[in-house]
């Protein structure tokens, strides 16, 4: 029998994962940091959360659990859904947003490989929908907190919804700068005015502009270990930085600057581990370039009309539902083809 | 600069560990002689060849012992003097296993060579040339095995510009086109020189790779002055396969439809060009080939091997198998395959035998699910979308894969080496393309056998209708001679009468016919009764017959008597019994016709 070749280089799904697992951590380390260890706690929870509902569905479905424990999938779709929901989440958010992408979004598609929409995504788009308070109100970065938390504070908190006695809710959360930035345009107050409030960093968001470097950061280190293609984070950038020029020239005192928008919400991680998952997007390059451009376009027009402050993750889930149609208009010349 | 560079591009191909030095450290070395060589006819891609002797015979070197009856074929050449054993199927290698055809060859240890004939290419006609290199045995050394002498073919249609040389030998563990490269630049030189000439090339180009600067130290050295040039391609598999190489030495992109030759080029391997120099002007056909023999050994190096060789004489020659070497490969670790047995002899095919241990490759883990991640579509160096196609593979959904230019996979295994999942892509691919070929075929089978029943049904109605209409003449002349005989108005009254009234329904038009039939075959009848008694005749033993079998009889008789015969016996007057129903019956259709087109005639005017 053939059944050449007979050698493999070395990567597996797992190295991969673990790789992206790892480019994830400069951003986690700028989290905690900003806002706090409260978000260890999230991850954390969010990976048993994972592991368990993977390993629960698998032996319903009788597949073989541990190789699929192993390849690390169920872990990056936590962590990933664990960064995008605010600090301080309550646990059984985590727990609601993370059984429904583990089980719904991807196991129930089929497992690994097969779901069309990206699992972290839809865990995210349900728990918006469904708890649209908790999930737009984000804890002040420590920095600015009047009452800045410890992390056994957060922990507590996270478990048991209770503060210290001091502390009230509204003294720790406010609203994020696209948020704030939205509710404020409508009262008619002018950008250059609006980004003047204490929230906003140099470019998005007070300290959550670190994040967002930190994750720039891991992004640069999938590309140069061929994780990721440049083509996706690079389209995604390039799609949100143009439209928000476009509107920004036209109208700088209603429409924030690109830089603005590359670096606020959840911008960089989109562009570097969102859009990047490999199962719900396309294959080809150039179908990459226009999924991620779309995502992009959507992302502006979301955020500035939508309903939502931030339009991450609606606009990678609509733009995963275009991928089959994208993968086959995009279809590379064949070697000998003619075009 | 370059970094950045590299940070963006992908490349097609791939580029494993080469393991190339370990078998590049001795010269090549020759083999002692074997004690047997098993010869597979079937050592090429084509037809099997002729076989021209006998067990028992005694042969020499280099003597014809199958020779190619068509174009797509090759000879079989004994490598040694020695006596014909057997003609017997024997193992070979081969992927699926099976046992072919092979001539069994005993040398005498004499090595005797048979005469003889080089040629001056120089002052041959070029016809010539390629008659004789027919009877050769070279076939394209490269693995491929396509028989030589159709390539060099030049059959006036083909404008070939330039010939192209393979020594890319991009699969890993290959080094017997390296290894002849520095040891016979010379002879490869003169080989290019002779298919250049045969193919009205005015340029060659070498193709290596350039991890092997000896080879191309070598080959710039013997081509100097030459119309020939070196041309350095980077290390990157499948480098080596044909449309690759010619895109990366000359630019040019074969068409998928279409050959190399069209488009002015062809592709020899570096080896088979040798074997052209050797046998054109030296007399020696192909009996022999550098093998490498290399991995799980205890000293790879290359052999020149006869062709016939068994694969144990070869291992024991490299210092035998280290343990733990559990089968061989034939090929490289990209493409080859499993030989199916330790027992097989060396063919015209096998560039490389590598010992295979755990150790040197491992046992594939596990397929895991494809996560569309892409690389092989990076890797694919024909641009295929390999994810795709392994999904409708999978599926069996063959007509998409078929759209997704499953044919234009070179099976290269560049994808099933980069996936992350381990899946066998390759093997997938091969099952698709064999099931649509069988498809294919089983679909022109039922699309022959279609035709071939509508031939038939076609051909049994026209038989019909031939028969029908030869009866039919026959009964208009006996009809004819029985009208005239009786002069009956009858049969002609009742007809019109019958088809006289337009008016009626056909059923009615029927009944008419049937009678006006009944009336007319009454009337012959009695017309033939009355003729005979009119002739005086003596009834003969046809006596029912009609008059014109009665004729027709007569005539017959008429000529036997002319030649001198007598009167045939009619054995069985039956016949004339059933021929006179039989002419009544047709008579009957005939006036029914006529009666019934009498009717539409008058049902059209009365429209």
């Amino acid at each position: 029998m053939n059944r050449s070749p007979y050698i493999t280089d070395a990567p597996t799904v797992s190295t991969i994962m673990l790789k992206v697992l790892l480019a994830l951590v400069p951003g986690i380390f700028a989290y905690a940091w900003i806002y706090g260890g409260g978000i260890l706690v999230t991850i954390t929870l969010a990976t048993i959360t994972a592991l368990i509902a993977e390993a629960a569905l698998l032996k319903i479905r009788q597949r073989p659990i541990k190789p699929h424990l192993m390849d690390l999938s169920a872990v990056v779709t936590a962590w990933l859904l664990a960064l995008a929901l605010p600090p301080l989440a309550p646990w059984w958010l985590v727990v609601i947003g993370v059984f429904f992408a583990i089980v719904i979004a991807k196991q129930l598609y089929g497992g690994l490989g097969y779901n069309p929409f990206n699992p972290a995504m839809v865990g995210y788009a349900v728990l918006l929908i469904s708890f649209p308070l908790i999930m737009t109100r984000w804890p002040a970065p420590l920095a600015l907190a009047g009452h800045p938390l410890g992390f056994m504070d957060q922990l507590h908190f996270i478990f048991s919804n209770v503060l210290p006695n001091d502390v009230k809710v509204d003294a720790i959360t406010s609203a994020t700068p696209l948020d704030y930035l939205k509710t404020q345009l409508k009262l008619n107050q002018e950008v250059a005015g609006i980004t003047q409030a204490p929230m906003f960093g140099n470019f998005g968001a007070q300290g959550g502009e670190v994040v967002t470097g930190a994750y720039l950061l891991g992004g640069l280190y999938l590309i140069q270990q061929r994780i990721i293609s440049w083509h996706l984070p690079t389209a995604f950038l390039a799609a949100l930085a143009s439209i928000s020029l476009i509107f920004y020239a036209v109208n700088p005192a209603h429409f924030a600057n690109p830089l603005f928008h590359l670096m606020s919400g959840a911008s960089l991680l989109c562009a570097f581990f969102i859009i990047t998952d490999p199962v719900s997007g396309p294959t080809t390059p150039r179908g990459k370039l226009y999924f991620a451009a779309g995502a992009g376009l959507l992302t502006y027009i979301i955020r500035v009309y939508g309903g939502y402050p931030d339009g991450v993750a609606f606009a990678v889930l609509l733009m995963n539902m275009c991928v089959p149609l994208i993968d086959t208009l995009t279809q590379p010349r064949v070697f000998g083809h003619e075009k | 600069m370059n970094a950045i560079i590299n940070f963006f591009k992908t490349k097609a191909g791939v580029h494993p560990p080469e393991h190339k030095a370990e078998s590049t450290q001795l010269p090549i070395a020759t083999l002692p002689l074997p004690s047997k060589l098993v010869l597979p006819l079937r050592q090429h891609i084509g037809n099997m060849p002729k076989i021209l002797v006998s067990v028992g015979d005694t042969v020499l070197k280099g003597q014809l012992l199958a020779t190619p009856e068509c174009a797509v074929s090759a000879a079989i050449h004994a490598p040694t003097s020695g006596t014909i054993a057997a003609i017997s199927e024997e193992v070979i290698p081969h992927p699926s296993g099976l046992p072919d055809l092979c001539i069994t060859l005993i040398p005498d240890g004499k090595e005797t060579w048979a005469p003889l004939s080089a040629l001056d290419w120089h002052n041959t006609p070029k016809q010539e040339l390629v008659a004789s290199l027919c009877k050769s045995g070279i076939v394209g050394f490269g693995g491929a095995t396509f028989p030589t002498h159709i390539k060099l073919r030049s059959n006036g249609k083909s404008n070939v510009h330039t010939l192209i040389i393979n020594a890319a030998e991009c699969e890993p563990y290959i080094t017997c086109d390296d290894m002849l490269m520095r040891e016979y630049a010379d002879e490869i030189i003169k080989g290019i020189e002779i298919a250049q000439h045969l193919l009205g090339a005015s340029k060659s180009i070498i193709g290596i790779e350039d991890n092997k600067p000896q080879a191309i130290t070598a080959m710039q050295a013997a081509c100097a002055g030459k119309p020939i040039t070196v041309s350095i391609v980077p290390t990157l598999y499948p480098s080596g396969d044909a449309r690759q190489l010619i895109r990366l030495v000359s630019g040019l992109e074969i068409p998928h439809n279409k050959r190399a030759t069209e488009m002015g080029v062809q592709v020899f391997n570096v080896a088979t060009v040798r074997a052209i120099y050797r046998y054109v002007s030296l007399g020696e056909p192909a009996i022999s080939r550098i093998v490498t023999v290399t991995g799980n050994v205890q000293t790879p190096q290359n052999f020149e091997v006869l062709f016939g060789t068994p694969l144990p004489e070869l291992i024991k020659a490299a210092g035998g198998a280290k343990a733990a070497t559990t089968h061989y490969i034939m090929g490289g670790p990209m493409m080859g395959f499993d030989l199916p047995s330790e027992q097989v002899p060396i063919t015209k095919a096998a560039n490389c035998i590598i010992a295979a241990a755990p150790n040197l490759f491992a046992a594939p883990p596990p397929a895991m699910p494809c996560i569309r991640c892409a690389r092989c579509a990076d890797a694919c160096p024909v641009n295929l979308q390999p994810q795709e196609l392994y999904w409708f593979s999978k599926s069996d959904n063959f007509e998409k894969a078929r759209d997704y230019n499953l044919f234009d996979c070179i099976e290269c295994g560049c994808c099933t080496y980069v996936c992350p999942s381990d899946i066998p892509l390759v093997q997938y691919y091969r099952y698709a393309k064999s099931e649509i070929i069988a498809i294919d075929k089983a679909k022109e089978a039922a699309d022959l056998a279609r035709e071939r029943n509508d031939f038939r049904l076609a051909r049994i109605e026209r038989e019909k209708l031939e028969r029908a209409q030869k009866h039919a003449e026959r009964a208009e002349a006996g009809r004819v001679q029985a009208e005239k005989t009786v002069n009956n108005d009858a049969l002609g009254a009742n007809i019109h009468a019958g088809a006289g009234d337009a008016q009626k329904p056909d059923a009615d038009v029927a009944k008419a016919a049937k009678q006006a039939a009944i009336a007319a075959a009454i009337e012959r009848a009695k017309a033939t009764k009355a003729a005979l008694a009119a002739s005086g005749e003596a009834p003969k033993n046809t006596e029912p017959a009609n008059v014109s079998i009665q004729q027709e009889i007569a005539e017959i008789d008429a000529r036997r008597q002319s030649v001198g015969l007598e009167k045939p016996v009619i054995e069985k007057p039956e016949v004339g019994n059933a021929d006179a129903e039989k002419q009544a019956k047709i008579a009957a259709a005939i006036a029914r016709a006529k009666a019934a087109k009498a009717a539409a005639e008058a049902n059209k005017s009365s429209e």
